[in-house]
């Protein structure tokens, strides 16, 4: 069973957010959508200072079984994205919920926040999927 | 017993040679006049070239070719690739000195009879798909899914449509349709499929609107099913004003059986060298020709030939100056297009229809055996079209074995692997298309081949695991070819001259 830690929150498309003490999101990939992937062998990372709207592509995960689209859970503006996983993009599947975060982004308004699922509610939906 | 290639590599060729060493019948033809090269675009230094003896090089390649697999050795069913025999008399037929010597800007009165071929190309091509008007000219198939967007955004420029800016492509599609709409402007909606592998009705409906410029659809499918309710989707997207894409990929399905254009679509692609069988999948060259209905017609790519009673030519801008314009620089790959013309001919209208009955013959025979060998459909009941998708989830469950490993598996029972992961809707997928052009045995035998791997699955996992064991490189590190590229060779004791060579 894949790891879905209690702090965080989920959207439907396997992307997950954490609250940061400068009021950034920061934004990953579940432990199911990297184990769903495989091996990670390239990663595509926005621009910093991008602005983007909630379900905008905005970054690509490629394995050697497929490429995905990253979605940007909320809206907002692109404040820092992970420059180790230029080099290191297995970083994505070793530690998906720490040193393998994608991008940090600032919430256009808060409003969308409340939208978004809660560990169990995600947990809910990987098991309706299997 | 399996088959074993389990011969040593040989040595690079760079790694047989000897200073000095020539062969004279490879060599290009020597000639010092270099007088025209600017000065600083000539090299210093001789380039790094094997130097090898003729019989080497012969040999060389010789045993590289004998570990392929192809066409003319293995079954090959590599899904949503139609890997089908492609006959010997279509090659021999546009090898012919007539047209083998032609010049590309020869003028037509020196080319009739190869005009006269390609208009019957074209001609046979709009019977087949139920179009008005066909291009030969794009060079392959992301080139023909090219054209035929840009004539989609030409179509509502012309009428000053200018607020349709998205293009819905469903998640089952290949990789290349939303590319292909990017490509061309516009943003990419992905609709739905519903559990039946259909597309999903009602997110199709709720996603049409003003905003539409077209739907891009394969069918069958890419999951090998049949989309049916079609005529329905085309209704609602002309309604809401948009027009339908064709992607060809899956045409040898339905060859001489259903027509796109009958089905509702404005603009279809083919890829001639699947369906039309000449040589494909080394990258080569390949035809991706464009057929269209009336609305799209004045919007062909040229050149595209036009006949004028007895006599043939090139249609250029001033005939249709709607055009998107031209492809390339002359006129789509003419080896490729004969190879498929004469295919045309061979088969006839009945051949044709032969092929389609066929393909979807051997593709529903194979998953008939497969299931009752214990295999699972992705989509249990849904008839299988020229090709069909099994996810080995259960298996990978309760085993450990995935899709990867029976794919490998499978060449050392001397059969080209099945696609795999894609569509990547379904879990542990194979992707299975076996051509009309397979014999009974020769489907049997994988079935036998499929049989043994399921059973070693339970009992000898780890010989799965490890497979394959009988050709000449094992199970490849694929995630750290991909991480750490290695694609150059370094002669030994390198120098930095030697380098730059």
């Amino acid at each position: 069973m894949s790891q879905i830690p209690a702090d965080l929150k989920y959207v439907s498309t396997h992307e997950w957010l954490r609250s940061t003490a400068d009021g950034s999101l920061e934004v990953g990939i579940t432990d199911h959508a990297q184990d769903a992937l495989g091996d990670l062998v390239f990663v595509e990372l926005p621009e910093v200072g991008r602005e983007v709207t909630a379900g905008e592509a905005c970054a690509v995960v490629e394995s050697v079984k497929a490429a995905s689209d990253i979605y940007a859970p909320v809206a907002g503006r692109i404040v820092a994205v992970n420059p180790v996983l230029i080099d290191q993009p297995e970083q994505v599947n070793q530690d998906c919920y720490g040193s393998g975060w994608l991008f940090r982004l600032v919430p256009a308004s808060s409003a969308e926040l409340t939208a978004l699922l809660d560990a169990q509610a995600y947990r809910d939906l990987l098991n309706q999927g299997a | 017993m399996e088959p074993s290639r389990n011969t040593p590599s040989p040595p690079l060729i760079f790694e047989q040679g000897a200073p000095g060493r020539r062969a004279y019948a490879q060599a290009p033809a020597a000639t010092a006049q270099w007088d025209d090269l600017p000065l600083h675009l000539r090299r210093a230094e001789p380039p790094c070239l094997p130097e090898v003896s003729e019989l080497q090089v012969v040999r060389h390649y010789t045993r590289l070719s004998q570990r392929n697999f192809s066409i003319d050795t293995q079954f090959y069913p590599l899904g949503s690739c139609t890997m089908k025999y492609n006959p010997r008399a279509c090659n021999t037929l546009a090898m012919l000195p007539g047209f083998l010597n032609r010049h590309p800007l020869a003028p037509a009165a020196g080319g009739q009879g190869f005009l006269a071929c390609l208009h019957e190309l074209q001609e046979i091509l709009q019977a087949v798909t139920g179009m008005q008007a066909v291009s030969l000219t794009p060079m392959a198939g992301a080139q023909g899914e090219l054209a035929g967007m840009a004539m989609i955004r030409a179509y509502h420029r012309a009428r000053g449509d200018h607020a349709r800016t998205e293009v819905l492509v469903p998640d089952a599609a290949h990789g290349t349709n939303p590319a292909t709409a990017v490509m061309c402007g516009y943003t990419v909606r992905e609709i739905p499929t519903d559990r039946s592998g259909d597309v999903d009705l009602a997110a199709l409906k709720a996603a049409l609107g003003p905003q539409t410029a077209a739907i891009m659809l394969t069918n069958p499918s890419t999951l090998g099913v049949f989309e049916r309710r079609i005529t329905e989707i085309a209704g609602l997207v002309h309604e809401a004003g948009g027009l339908l894409y064709y992607d060809g990929a899956n045409l040898n399905a339905i060859l001489g059986q259903v027509r796109p254009g009958d089905m509702g679509f404005d603009v279809v692609h083919m890829n001639l060298h699947k369906t039309f069988a000449t040589p494909h999948g080394g990258g080569g060259p390949g035809s991706g020709a464009v057929g269209v209905g009336e609305r799209l017609q004045p919007f062909l790519p040229i050149p595209y030939v036009l006949r004028e009673g007895e006599t043939y030519r090139w249609a250029e801008r001033a005939d249709c100056p709607e055009t998107i314009g031209r492809l390339s620089a002359f006129m789509g790959n003419a080896g490729v297009l004969l190879r498929a013309y004469v295919y045309a001919r061979l088969l006839g209208a009945e051949g044709m229809a032969r092929v389609g009955a066929y393909a979807t013959l051997s593709a529903n025979y194979l998953l008939a055996r497969l299931t009752a060998l214990g295999y699972e459909p992705a989509y249990p009941g849904r008839r299988a079209s020229h090709e069909f998708t099994l996810s080995l989830k259960e298996l990978t469950t309760r085993t450990g074995i995935t899709a990867l490993d029976v794919a490998k598996r499978l060449l050392d029972h001397d059969f080209h692997a099945p696609t795999v992961y894609f569509p990547q809707l379904v879990p542990e997928c194979l992707l299975i298309e076996p051509t009309e052009t397979e014999s009974k045995q020769d489907l049997d035998r994988f079935v036998a081949a499929m049989a043994s791997i399921r059973d070693e699955a339970v009992q000898a996992p780890e010989r799965l695991r490890e497979a394959p064991h009988h050709l000449p490189v094992r199970r490849l590190d694929e995630v750290r070819a991909a991480r750490e590229p290695d694609l150059r060779w370094q002669r030994p004791h390198a120098t930095p001259t030697d380098n730059l060579a």
